[in-house]
């Protein structure tokens, strides 16, 4: 075992405890904070991936935008924890179930199948970097960046318009 | 360096989490984190595909889902505002208004 996998294991056991952490964290903060950590640990493996520029994309707008804006939403709606009244106990099991029969497909496919396949590592700096991220997007795909705008504007125009009291 | 089908069964596993988190919870903002949590597994997949085939495409269109996600969370966020106002609840079990 290398060094690289140690770290790659680690890394993915506080990935997926915090995903479970948001999975069965009883109050909606600390499900929020579980997201957060979960993301960051995916900015991390982005950074391992050669994607320096998605992991500060990631950190900033996932983890920095989009969860304040969440934790924002829970603040405003009250913190109180959600009461669990007429628990609807078949869905829960049926929904279990078919998670774990996926993740026993996922299981099987890994010991089964192999769990070789292409070594990923360090690719040189220049990859995915944000010089190189940029020429590409504004030579190749600058058509949906600007589309990409528009539906920022749609979605901004939204929920100003829904959340509007009159 | 690590093989690949280590980032995709890690990816998989933060999906399936993510899948049944929108299937057994009750309140409306968690199934949202539950929505994200499913972009974020695919977004991994997507840079571990382009690491492995040294394309730039792929970082591109994980780009692309954050913007998407942004937009989408700003929106069902406002969503859910609204529904608390005049539910005055989020639990979507409750939101059966429509219910033939």
């Amino acid at each position: 075992m290398t060094a690289n996998l140690i770290f790659f294991l680690i890394l993915a056991l506080v990935s997926i405890g915090a995903a479970l952490g948001l999975l069965f964290s009883r109050n909606a903060v600390y499900a929020a904070l579980f997201l957060v950590l979960n993301f960051i640990t995916v900015a991390i493996y982005y950074l391992l991936l050669n994607a320096p520029f998605l992991a500060m994309a990631q950190v900033t707008v996932y983890a920095g935008a989009i969860m304040v804006l969440f934790l924002f939403v829970i603040m405003l709606l009250g913190t109180k924890k959600l009461k669990t009244r007429g628990e609807n106990l078949w869905q829960r099991r049926l929904a279990i179930g078919l998670g774990v029969v996926l993740l026993g497909e996922i299981a099987s496919l890994f010991f089964i199948q192999g769990r070789g396949g292409a070594l990923l590592g360090d690719i040189g700096t220049k990859f995915g970097g944000p010089e190189a991220i940029g020429l590409e997007l504004f030579n190749q795909y600058l058509l949906p960046f600007e589309i990409t705008s528009i539906l920022l504007l749609v979605g901004m125009i939204g929920a100003i318009v829904l959340t509007k009291e009159d | 360096m690590i093989p690949i089908s280590y980032y995709i069964t890690l990816s998989a596993i933060l999906f399936t989490i993510g899948a049944v988190c929108v299937l057994i919870r009750r309140n409306a903002i968690i199934i949202f984190m539950g929505i994200e949590l499913m972009l974020n597994a695919a977004n991994l997949a997507f840079v571990a595909f382009a690491n492995q085939h040294q394309v730039l495409s792929g970082q591109i269109f994980v780009f692309f889902i954050m913007t998407v996600a942004a937009a989408e969370v700003a929106v069902g966020l406002a969503l859910i505002v609204t529904i608390f106002r005049t539910k005055h609840s989020i639990d979507v079990d409750q939101l059966s208004s429509l219910k033939g």
